[in-house]
């Protein structure tokens, strides 16, 4: 259900931009307007999303541990998977956010003969670390678009990943990749069951989107060439403020454009959100250290208690009177010292007496 | 906030990454780069015209160069015939670099504007240009 609706979406998306530019001629709507909307949607969504991550408190230290915590001497510290100092929490941001180490412990469990078995399964963390890397590369080559003169890391970005020179343009394997590794991540969603039970909507949307972000992009590298150097007219007009709509350019760089605008006016309100949260997850970013290091909680408020002496102030003739003993007697009276002892000085210690 | 230091610091970081296209350019002017075609063969020409459309030229010349290599290389044709009924003989070096012997101000105006580099000249010969 989740899967058809956000196929559909994305259908509808692709068809709005190319009956809006290819039958109407909203040029300027589709490659100006649209796209400053999406990034300003974008820049403010993420700050604001990151500093309402930063308002909420952390009640407790709830670090995940991945090895032996620091201890004594001589027993040997896992510094990365179970750090207890900035260093080693930085250490494992790093692994976490460029290697996704906590994924490569991912486990896959299934009957065997009637008895649950788990083993690793390393299938889930290769094609995110494919799609999230060709991504990542796939973004730094179009900066090529938004920089006069290119920067020169761009350039050796294509010719690395252009590097096995098939055909011309020369196929860059990134956009490839990363098709690949996002086609897989649908197809797990389809047929790994307790994966599709859990998949909602909000699951499909983005990989149909990204898959059909990548499509258009390779559609239009490869067979409905566009001409780049009017692209390129168009991508300087909007960072330098000065938009233009250059004639001739093909309506599928415009359904690319709206589809990636689409993807980054979505991304703040999303799961994507991931990339700036990864940063804010306590279990990740707090170092263990918590038999060190009292943490406070901030969410302690002053709490109005009532203590057992303070019970017992108010309470005390009222329990001795039912009989019920009580942990400070009240100092006896001297009429009530006369009474037990038939004399005054009956309280003075046996050994005072001359 | 809560460690609001790092995590401004965080934000800064991404706005200043995210953003820094918008402040470099902001204001400059970027004019897209006039491919001269003033060169001594195609001054000769009755008629200024490149062996397709220019359009067609424009967006699709890598895939016309690719066809006119396979041709070349793996089909032994060396004859292509244009759109207009026109024959060239298939040769980057002998059809496309006769007319367009300027390479710098022409070739690459586009390709350093679009941050390609063509790996062809590692084995092809760049016409000469007296500049
Ligand atoms: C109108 C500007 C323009 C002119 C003039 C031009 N090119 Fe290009 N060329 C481009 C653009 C833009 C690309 C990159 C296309 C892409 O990245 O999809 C390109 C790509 C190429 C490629 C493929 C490069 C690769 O490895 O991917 C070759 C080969 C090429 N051009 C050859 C030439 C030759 C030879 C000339 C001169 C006779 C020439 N071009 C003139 C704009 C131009
Ligand atoms: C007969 C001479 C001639 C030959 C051969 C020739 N061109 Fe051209 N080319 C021209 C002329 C003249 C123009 C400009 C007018 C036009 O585009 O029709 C031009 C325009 C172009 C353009 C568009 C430039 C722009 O203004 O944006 C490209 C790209 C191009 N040629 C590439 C090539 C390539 C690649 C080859 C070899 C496959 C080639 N040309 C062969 C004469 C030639
Ligand atoms: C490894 C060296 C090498 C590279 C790099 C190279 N070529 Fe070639 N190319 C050759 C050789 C060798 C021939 C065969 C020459 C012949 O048979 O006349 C050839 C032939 C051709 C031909 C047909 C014949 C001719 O004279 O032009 C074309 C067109 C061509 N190459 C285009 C390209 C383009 C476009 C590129 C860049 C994308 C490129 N080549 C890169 C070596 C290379």
């Amino acid at each position: 259900m989740g899967a058809l609706f956000s196929f559909v979406v994305v259908i509808l998306l692709i068809l709005l931009a190319y009956v809006g530019v290819a039958a109407v001629g909203m040029q300027s709507f589709f490659g100006i307007v649209i796209p400053y909307v999406a990034v300003l949607v974008f820049l403010v969504g993420v700050v604001y999303r990151v500093i309402k991550w930063g308002k909420s408190p952390v009640p407790f230290a709830i670090t995940t541990t991945g090895g032996q915590q620091k201890s004594l001497e001589w027993i040997k510290q896992a510094k990365l998977d179970n750090p207890s100092s900035s260093t080693g929490v930085v250490g494992r941001m790093a692994l976490e956010i460029l290697l996704f180490r906590s994924l490569f412990r991912n486990t896959k469990s299934e009957l065997r003969d009637g008895r649950l078995a788990y083993g690793s399964g390393k299938w889930l963390w290769l094609a995110a670390m494919a799609f999230h890397w060709s991504f990542l590369i796939v973004l730094l080559r179009h900066v090529r678009l938004f920089e006069t003169p290119v920067p020169s890391f761009v350039n050796l970005l294509e010719s690395l990943d252009g590097f096995l020179q098939i055909g011309a343009p020369r196929l860059f394997l990134t956009g490839v990749i990363l098709l690949l590794a996002v086609t897989y991540l649908l197809l797990r969603r389809f047929y790994v069951r307790q994966v599709r039970y859990i998949s909602l909507a909000a699951d499909y949307f983005p990989l149909f989107l990204i898959i059909a972000v990548a499509s258009t992009g390779i559609l239009m590298r490869y067979f409905f060439k566009v001409d780049i150097v009017s692209v390129k007219e168009l991508t300087m007009g909007l960072v330098s403020f000065n938009p233009t709509v250059p004639a001739g350019v093909g309506a599928i760089f415009y359904v690319h454009v709206f589809l990636v605008s689409t993807l980054f006016a979505y991304f703040p309100f999303s799961k994507l959100m991931h990339a700036g949260g990864i940063y804010l997850s306590p279990t990740r970013n707090l170092a263990n250290d918590s038999r060190a290091v009292r943490h406070v909680n901030p969410w302690d408020y002053p709490v109005k208690v009532h203590t057992y002496d303070e019970y017992e102030d108010e309470f005390r003739e009222k329990m001795i009177k039912a009989g019920i003993p009580v942990e400070h007697y009240p100092a006896p009276s001297p009429e009530e010292l006369e009474k037990e002892f038939g004399d005054k000085d009956a309280g003075v210690p046996a050994g005072k007496e001359e | 906030m809560y460690n609001g230091g790092k995590i401004l610091l965080g934000i800064f970081v991404f706005l200043a990454l995210a953003t820094y296209p918008f402040y470099n350019n902001i204001g400059k002017a970027n004019a897209r780069p006039e491919p001269s075609t003033d060169t001594p063969a195609i001054q000769k020409l009755a008629q200024k015209k490149c062996i397709e459309p220019e359009a067609f030229m424009k967006s699709e010349h890598m895939q016309l160069l690719n066809q006119w290599r396979d041709a070349a290389v793996r089909d032994g044709n060396r004859i292509y015939v244009a759109g207009d009924g026109q024959r060239y003989d298939i040769s980057l070096q002998n059809t496309c670099m006769k007319c367009h012997s300027n390479k710098k101000e022409f070739c690459d105006s586009c390709h350093n504007y679009a941050g390609v580099s063509p790996y062809c000249w590692d084995c092809h010969l760049a016409p000469k240009e007296g500049k």
